[in-house]
């Protein structure tokens, strides 16, 4: 059982190089953003036409999906359906199974984390190699990713150097991340020239063409969607876009949302199988694993807009200081709170919409306009229901105090004889001295 | 029931708060943002390549070959692989132009670099849109040699990133050939937040933008924005 | 004008200067504040901590309180915002058709203290607070009810105060209700940098909408021996 936020945040907080860093990327990151974003006047005419798109697109997801796997069908490509991450990852290992191939090159997905895909494929006797330069980093040192765009934010230069020299048998190397990065590309290059499948993510696919989408820096996606004979791409559900046309409003919300650049080095866009160029053998795996569960909820359907761009974990006053890992989830922050809740059910994420003191800041940058607050009371409520705890005896009696004047006129009376002193605040008074318990209230005062 | 039929129906299911009678279409998207870009399109698309680090230059038709030259002699490189149909349009001296299709992808990691067009290019974000077509050939030639020399004619330049989707959306619909946005060399933040400039991708790109290749002279599949 | 005052249950209990510097302000400007005594609290606490029935019933009493009001005005960015983004959402979801209505009239008649200064086009109210002053735009008057440079105007114009520019002023300071207590840790990391920034002003004051989180931030001061102080914006108003 996964440690609770208040918990887990109070060891990564003790964490002084974690927070160095984190304060340095988010400060870095929301600051680019800020200036891109600057340079469009159209911005918010761009987040409601990402908002509304996708809104678009989840009330008639049937719809789009049908359309989707007829065009990549007709397009030579071949679809699977997966209810859950067991059977997306049994789907994944059949299709690699059958090529005879051991090993695969990977790029960066979040939807592949989370239905922990290496594991099951190393449990096949499939090796994976992640090919994201931080995954790979990640991968190499046993750890799980903390940032959604910048996943081994958590590691410093000599920490990547000693990693290099021991995994990829390089004594002798630096740690100038340039030298790092090198060494990189010379390990991975061997690995793309002879891979026979690939698997990926996709960040959007287009309903009616079939076309999918992956937005990148480093190029190693390209190379893996271009070289291997075989490649899996695994869609969660809701990345559908109608038309082609409509990655137009993504492409530009996406890079200076996430990068803060007005475009990112690389995007590429494919469509089944082309003769002659790329990959033979294509294969989509449309997953739900808990997506149907948040289309049916009104208030937090809009949650499924979200295209991973992570600029809310870059302005959250809690993630920016306490980092992914102690969400305890694939998707971290302000999304990742209540994503993951809404994906594996309250009982498994209860305290995670409790995590944020509701500052919206993030509502404030979303490109999809998904109102995240609305979304963390409403799951507020649903924990409540469903998890009452020792708090509720307390906020009941409050509600009944604070029902009549004559109560808490009664209440405050009270409060002024027992000199404040209240039970269960001692998580406050730990650091904060409390309010000096004024000699009236307001209504006597008025009276 | 099978996972397919069982996840639309979930979906279905999911839905029942949305009317039997809406279309698609009936949910408003409204479209206030940009659609094109004012102002001078090519000093513009110079300038966000200019940004990206990547080695841009203007020359008039009659330069083009010698800047090639330039370009190769810069880096050493005397061995360019082409697209079939750029493979006798220009004679950059002490550069041997080879057809891709005469390599095996270990020859294109180890040779000298790649010599394409393009099919269009988008002034505001500097990036250049590749898809197979006319002058551009596969996806590995531009993608495996460590450097890649790209010619834009004055024309290819779009301004703004809806226009060069809608061109985009015309070919997938007609071909469905993969296409491919580059703008600037790969990139990395990853370590520690500094940036280092080539990853995988081709680690040199260099632009030359004219206002005339003579591509309108060559035999060519064609590309929705080639001219006619 | 009739005014009908929200002073809330946090005021009414711990701040009764604010609420009473509300009043003074606004016979000062020659207008008539009415207290319904009936008032207790918005509900925003429990709607926060996910006890939706009890913020239901909460919004009814308050909705039925100030029904006959034609202006309410409250010192509470957060409260305000209650009642203007959230009473709605409240009545949708209760599937309460009276009190969707009753929230529909109220909303547009609910007003923050320096909101509704602003539409009375008071800029200067004859204040006097000699003293170094630094701002802090509390999540709710920066991000739901959107005020702007409206405090900071109105804090220009008292007399003899000087302001300084709070750094990272829209950084939010870590109380979050219930979150203060649920999640101190976390809560008090980012109260550092809030009190950071406010021991960089040098300010012999930082001035808020919200006593709320005045509280935490002025908590935290007092148990460090800063020299800084919290102190309410109506109140230095009422100077």
């Amino acid at each position: 059982m996964k440690p609770s936020f208040p918990a887990a945040a109070r060891v990564a907080l003790q964490d002084a190089q974690l927070r160095t860093n984190l304060a340095a990327a988010t400060t870095t990151i929301r600051r680019k953003r800020a200036a891109v974003i600057e340079e469009r006047p159209d911005w918010e005419e761009l987040r409601e036409a990402g908002r509304a798109i996708k809104a678009r697109v989840l009330r008639h997801l049937d719809h789009y999906l049908v359309q989707f796997e007829r065009a990549v069908q007709s397009a030579g490509g071949t679809v699977h359906w997966a209810r859950d991450a067991p059977e997306a990852g049994a789907i994944v290992a059949a299709i690699v199974d059958a090529t005879g191939a051991r090993e695969i090159v990977k790029v960066k997905s979040l939807t592949t984390d989370e239905i922990r895909l290496n594991r099951t494929l190393s449990a096949a006797g499939i090796a994976t190699v992640e090919t994201d330069l931080a995954e790979l980093i990640c991968q190499l040192a046993g750890d799980e990713p903390s940032h959604i765009l910048v996943p081994a934010i958590h590691k410093n230069r000599f920490e990547i150097r000693d990693l290099f020299r021991v995994e990829l048998g390089l004594p002798g190397l630096s740690e100038e991340p340039s030298e790092l990065t090198a060494a990189a590309r010379a390990y991975l290059r061997r690995k793309f020239l002879e891979a026979r499948v690939a698997v990926s993510g996709a960040n959007f696919a287009v309903a009616e063409t079939g076309t999918l989408c992956v937005v990148e820096s480093e190029g190693n996606g390209r190379f893996c969607t271009t070289l291997p004979q075989t490649l899996i791409t695994v869609l969660g559900i809701e990345k559908l876009v109608p038309a082609p046309e409509d990655l137009a409003v993504f492409l530009q919300l996406l890079p200076r949302s996430s990068t803060g650049e007005r475009m990112n080095p690389y995007t590429s866009l494919w469509t089944g199988v082309t003769p002659g160029d790329g990959p033979q053998d294509f294969h989509v795996v449309l997953l739900d694993n808990g997506r149907t569960r948040v289309l049916a909820d009104e208030v937090g359907r809009p949650t499924l807009a979200c295209i991973r761009c992570s600029a809310c974990l870059n302005v959250c006053p809690v993630y920016s200081r306490t980092g992914g890992h102690a969400y305890g989830s694939v998707y971290p922050g302000p999304i990742g709170a209540i994503l993951t809740p809404q994906l594996v059910g309250t009982h498994a994420a209860g305290s995670l919409p409790f995590a944020s003191t509701l500052c919206g800041a993030c509502a404030d940058v979303c490109p999809v306009k998904i109102d995240i607050p609305r979304v963390l009371v409403h799951l507020r409520a649903r924990v409540v229901r469903e998890q009452p705890g020792a708090e509720r005896f307390p906020m009941r009696l409050a509600a009944w105090v604070l029902g009549s004047p004559r109560r808490l006129a009664f209440a405050q009376r009270a409060a002024r004889i027992s000199r404040g002193r209240v039970p269960g605040l001692g998580a406050w008074t730990r650091t904060r001295d409390l309010p000096p318990m004024p000699e009236r209230s307001f209504r006597e005062w008025w009276e | 029931m099978n996972a397919r039929a069982e996840i639309l129906a979930r979906i279905s299911g999911a839905l029942r708060d949305v009317p039997a009678s809406e279309r698609p279409e009936d949910v408003e998207v409204s479209r206030g943002y940009r659609q094109t870009e004012e102002g001078p399109l090519v000093a513009r698309f110079v300038e966000r390549l200019v940004d990206y680090r990547t080695a841009v230059e203007r020359v008039s038709p009659g330069g083009l070959v010698a800047a090639i030259t330039d370009a190769c002699r810069g880096r050493g490189a005397c061995r360019l692989a082409v697209p079939g149909d750029l493979a006798g349009h220009w004679r950059p001296a002490g550069v041997q132009l080879v057809p891709e299709l005469e390599l095996e992808v270990q020859a294109l990691d180890t040779i000298d670099g790649a010599l394409t067009g393009c099919a269009l290019a988008v002034a505001e974000t500097g990036t250049i849109v590749l898809d197979g077509g006319a002058r551009q050939g596969s996806r590995l030639l531009t993608l495996v040699p460590d450097f890649h020399l790209c010619v834009v004619e004055e024309r290819q330049i779009v301004g703004s990133i809806p226009e060069a989707m809608t061109a985009i959306a015309a070919t997938l619909r007609s071909t469905g050939r993969p296409v491919t946005l580059v703008s600037g060399p790969s990139a990395t933040s990853d370590i520690e937040l500094s940036r280092v400039e080539g990853v995988h991708g081709p680690r040199t790109l260099v632009v030359l933008v004219t206002s005339d290749a003579g591509f309108s002279r060559l035999a060519h599949a064609r590309s929705p924005l080639d001219p006619s | 004008m009739r005014v009908a005052l929200f002073v809330t249950c946090l005021n009414d209990t711990f701040f009764p200067a604010t609420g009473i510097a509300v009043v003074r302000v606004l016979e000062r400007l020659g207008h008539t504040v009415d207290f319904p005594t009936g008032q207790t609290c918005c509900g925003q606490m429990h709607f926060n901590a996910g006890y939706q029935p009890e913020a239901v019933g909460l919004a009814r009493a308050f909705v039925s309180v100030f029904a006959d009001a034609e202006t309410v005005v409250t010192p509470s960015a957060s409260c305000a915002a209650m009642v203007r983004e959230h009473f709605s959402y409240l009545a949708d979801q209760s599937g309460d058709g009276q009190l969707a209505s009753d929230v529909a009239a109220l909303v547009p008649r609910m007003f923050e203290l320096t909101e509704l200064l602003d539409r009375l086009g008071v800029e200067d109210l004859g204040a006097s607070y000699p003293h170094r002053v630094t701002y802090h735009p509390t999540c709710h008057a920066l991000r739901l009810l959107r005020v702007g440079p409206i405090p900071e105007r109105l804090l220009r114009a008292v007399s003899g105060l000087e302001l300084v520019e709070l750094g990272g002023a829209e950084e939010c300071c870590g109380f979050g209700g219930t979150f203060a207590v649920k999640n101190a840790d976390t809560s008090n990391a980012i109260l550092d940098d809030k009190l950071a920034a406010i021991a960089r002003t040098g300010a012999e004051v930082v001035t808020a909408l919200d006593n709320s989180c005045l509280m935490h931030i002025g908590g935290a001061l007092s148990r460090r021996g800063a020299s800084a102080r919290p102190l309410h914006l109506a109140e230095i108003l009422a100077s």
